[in-house]
């Protein structure tokens, strides 16, 4: 049962990253089993949760509905680039509202709202919620994540 | 927006002294000592542990919600190139002894947990382990599954659990009789495993006396906790019979001994170390993939790490006890409640033990009744075994007691806070099990609901018919034990070593309970959660009991530190220990014409007064600290589909003293969001005995735009015990709102709802019934 693999050439927060990949390997499963970047989480394999959202090409995606040898020639960013060096003003936010219990989704959470924040610097609510609908989360009821992220766009767009 | 009063009382707290009710650090906000590594990826779940020369292991599981199993061939599975270990349930030792496990949350007989781990001769649940496999990666395990051949013999399938309680109904375990009131048990084998029953005064008496009586039937369906965290292990059996275990869990110590229970290990040869864990709210206390990736070690002489899919996370983990419900309560036109008859039946699952003893107190309990008659009945049918979910039993309970109530305050025509206000619990009434409540703030909550400008706001306008509704919740809180150590750093800061799973940030709760009594900053308390080897017992976080029972040991282990410490500092002041007096992290010699020494500088200084101080706390035997709640929600329902929306939404809750404010907000509004879920969109949908929607997508749990903001009133009533009055607030916001949910969409369109969810098809098809009996 053995697949023909291949090198696939990528970018990752910044750094050029090749790696080898079975065609039925998705993102996720490389990025967490092969190249030790366990940030990004799995919640349900399936895209319904986000805990495993990343920006491809700056576009938010579920890693695990992506297939590893899609990401060839393509840039990459996971929670891990997002502080560069330094903390991120969602990360802050996030920090600051108390905006994560448990952290499992944060991640996913994150990389969706910067998506958001650099398509569209300064939400509403409504607009906040209804881009942040591809993420569960259990623990918060997400007010205070929305708040965060409402926080982070308000501290963004001052600089 | 979040409003915060406290009530004036003082304290008195373990160690008798009366504590001022102004803090430095208790009640503000620093930011969480585990928030880096949570906001940056680096933080480590379950799934994240590896090891040199891992294996990935995979569970077959049962196809059959009822079957037994013939005959298991793993031959062609062994022959696969990648397997490294195969397991079924002739590899693990034989359970005789017929005990019932104590999980810290939840119970469960020991030979019916063997066959939750791993099937024996037969499967009573669709998803029930049948084997496991070990292979050089998880691609190869999962395809490794299908090389195994099980050859079954399908029976009966039993559903539901009132038809369970038929004579008729097919014996789901031919061992299993009831457990009646009592503790005798039954003559016949029954699906029954067990009939609780709670009487207090004259019941047909009481009914006589009332003025009004309601009586309403009620069903819940299963449902998830919903922990984004899919199960996860990791184990590494040595050659010597020493066994090290990393997993999500809520209580290391639980999973050491359930274990040791299962695999007949010596319990000391066991480690079990607790990784950051992705929610819980109870699912995590009973093991699964632990003892599979243990035993998988050990045949294959490699580390095996397992995690779970999250179609395998709804079928074969643990949900929330499904419920069927009737309640009969009368009460006096001038208001007063006479009597009540609760029957309760909850769904175990395919093993006995349901959470239906805790609903048979949190129904009742929060309402003076001098005449009551309880029934409770714990079943088994064809369906996952259910665990713990928030306040285990106490949301379907309320969700009966709190309609009901709304139903008569209406029918007396009492404003429905005013009834509950008449009705409330006081501070050491007991309970319907007898056990006092101690001091409790039921009253103080009700008031500030009366208060709260949402109850007397004008209804949101718009499309629709709007309605506003109120529910009430309780839970008994947990206590157990748990063990707290301190040790000191050159540059006059802390470690603080505890066993307590963090969940929602109880770390920084716990670190500000020492920093407060010691006089340092939050940051100069470094937090940490160890393993079963380097810290005391300490019992699951569950029920609520990690601020109130580890943060008890926290402050006796601060205590212990002052006490040593002091000795320290006398020697440096040049004074008896006697002499000195430690206030505000100083220590002042009372003789000493006003000389003092910081905290920070004993403790740099331990070096040269004698070595190293090590200072612990152990919490036991606390005074129980029950929370009470108290929710209004404002509804629309669109009439033509009968989708509810939640508008607006407070939760009033007592949290004894906030020590975090923003956590204790967070446990209220979290638990409020499930609850919601609960009421108008989860339920598991099976069909003879297989779950139809076993993905996100199609269990719905709220989503941000399915949501308001949730508006939280904290109340602080102390605790009769522990350091400042503090009270657990996790379980008690998911008790009252599918209650104040139903109580809403009654207001809005006049149809009492009393099955959940509360969907737009029941939601419509109740108008239309109500249509037409009108017509």
């Amino acid at each position: 049962m053995t697949s023909q693999k291949r090198i696939v050439d990528t970018r990752i927060n910044g750094v050029s990253v090749s790696f080898i990949a079975e065609p039925r390997e998705t993102l996720l499963e490389v990025l967490r089993e092969k190249l030790g970047l366990t940030g990004t989480k799995e919640g349900c394999g399936n895209g319904n949760c986000g805990a495993c959202s990343i920006l491809l090409d700056g576009q938010v995606v579920n890693a695990c509905l992506v297939l590893a040898v899609e990401a060839e020639g393509r840039d990459i960013l996971t929670v891990e680039g997002l502080a560069q060096p330094d903390v991120h003003p969602l990360q802050q936010a996030f920090l600051e509202h108390g905006a994560l219990q448990c952290g499992i989704c944060t991640p996913g959470f994150l990389m969706a709202s910067k998506a958001l924040l650099d398509e569209n610097p300064r939400p509403t609510e409504e607009e906040v919620r209804r881009w942040l609908s591809g993420n569960l989360c259990r623990c918060t009821g997400y007010d205070k994540i929305v708040r965060a992220v409402l926080a982070a766009a308000e501290g963004v767009s001052a600089q | 927006m979040t409003t915060h009063a406290a009530v004036e009382t003082a304290v008195e707290t373990p160690a008798e002294t009366t504590v001022t009710k102004t803090y430095r650090v208790i009640g503000t906000r620093p930011i969480r000592h585990d928030g880096m590594e949570k906001v940056t990826g680096k933080a480590l779940f379950g799934a994240d542990m590896r090891l040199p020369g891992m294996l990935y292991g995979a569970v077959l599981r049962s196809p059959h919600p009822h079957a037994r199993i013939v005959s298991i061939d793993t031959s062609r599975a062994l022959a696969h190139p990648e397997v490294r270990a195969v397991i079924t349930g002739a590899d693990f030792p034989d359970i005789t002894r017929d005990e019932i496990a104590d999980l810290g949350e939840g119970a469960i007989g020991l030979r019916y947990a063997a066959q939750l781990i791993m099937a024996r001769d037969k499967v009573v649940f669709k998803g029930q382990p049948v084997a496991a496999v070990a292979a050089t990666s998880r691609r190869h395990a999962l395809e490794a599954l299908a090389l195994i051949d099980v050859v079954y013999e399908p029976l009966p399938v039993v559903e539901d659990a009132v038809e369970a309680m038929s004579p008729d109904a097919p014996l789901i375990h031919d061992d299993l009789y009831t457990e009646v009131p009592g503790g005798e048990r039954s003559d016949k084998p029954s699906n029954v495993a067990l009939h609780v029953q709670h009487e207090r005064g004259d019941v047909a008496r009481g009914f006589a006396e009332a003025d009004v009586i309601v009586e309403r039937e009620f069903r819940t369906q299963m449902v998830h906790q919903g922990y984004i965290e899919p199960q996860a292990a990791l184990a590494v059996w040595e050659p010597d019979g020493r066994a090290t275990v990393w997993c999500s869990t809520q209580g290391a110590f639980t999973v050491r001994k359930q274990l040791a229970d299962q695999l007949q290990i010596p319990i000391g040869r066991i480690t079990v170390i607790p990784t950051e864990i992705g929610g819980g709210f109870g699912g995590k206390i009973q093991v699964y993939l632990e003892p599979l990736a243990l035993l998988l070690s050990r045949k294959s002489g490699r580390p095996v790490k397992m995690w779970m899919s999250r179609s395998e996370v709804f079928q074969a983990t643990g949900p929330g006890a499904p419920a069927y419900i009737r309640l009969k309560m009368g009460a006096k036109r001038t208001g007063e409640i006479t009597a009540a008859e609760h029957y309760l039946v909850y769904d175990a699952g395919g093993f006995p033990g349901s959470p239906v003893k805790s609903a048979c107190v949190v129904g009742l309990s929060p309402y003076r009744i001098p005449n009551f008659k309880i029934d409770g009945f714990d079943v088994v049918t064809n369906k996952p075994r259910v665990q713990s979910y928030r306040a285990p039993g106490g949301t379907a309970a309320a969700f009966s007691v709190e309609t009901v109530v709304d139903e008569l305050a209406e029918r007396i025509g009492m404003d429905p806070v005013e009834f509950r206000l008449k009705n409330a619990a006081r501070s050491s009434d007991r309970m319907t099990n007898d056990l006092s409540l101690e001091r409790i703030g039921f009253v103080e909550v009700l008031e500030a609901a009366l208060n709260h400008p949402h109850y007397r706001a004008p209804l949101p306008e718009g499309q629709g018919r709007v309605g506003r509704g109120v529910a009430a919740g309780f839970w008994a809180n947990g206590r157990g034990t748990s063990s707290v150590q301190l040790t000191f750093n050159p540059d006059g800061t802390v470690n603080l070593v505890e066993g307590s799973t963090d969940i929602g940030g109880s770390r920084v709760a716990l670190a500000m309970i020492v920093a407060e009594e010691l006089g340092l900053k939050p940051e100069d308390v470094k937090p940490m959660v160890v393993g079963t080897d380097s810290i005391g017992h300490t019992d699951t976080t569950g029920g609520s009991r990690v601020t109130y029972s580890t943060g008890t040991a926290c402050w006796l282990a601060a205590r212990d530190a002052i006490a040593q410490l002091k000795g320290r500092a006398a020697l440096l002041l040049g004074v008896d220990a006697d002499d000195v007096e430690f206030r505000d992290g100083v220590f002042y010699a009372n003789s000493g014409e006003g000389r003092s020494i910081g905290i920070r500088d004993v403790i740099a200084r331990l070096g040269e007064t004698g070595g190293a101080i090590v200072a612990r706390g152990v919490s036991h035997g606390l005074k129980l600290a029950p929370g009470f709640g108290a929710h209004i929600v404002d509804v629309r329902v669109d009439e033509e589909t009968g989708k509810v929306d939640v508008l607006r939404y407070t939760a009033i809750q007592d949290a004894g003293k906030a020590i975090h404010p923003t956590y204790v907000e967070g446990q209220m509004q979290g638990g409020v969001a499930q609850g919601i879920g609960w009421a108008l969109t989860e339920e598991y949908v099976f069909k003879d005995g297989v779950l139809q929607n076993p993905t996100l997508l199609d269990y719905r749990i709220p989503t941000a735009m399915d949501l308001p903001m949730i508006d939280t009133h904290i109340v602080e009533v102390p605790a009769a015990d522990g350091p400042y009055g503090v009270r657990g607030v996790g379980e008690v916001p998911i008790v009252p709102p599918p209650a104040a949910v139903a109580n809403a969409i009654y207001r809005a369109v006049g149809v009492r709802m009393q099955r959940l969810p509360m969907s737009p098809e029941r939601v419509w098809r109740a108008l239309q019934q109500a249509a037409a009996e009108e017509a």
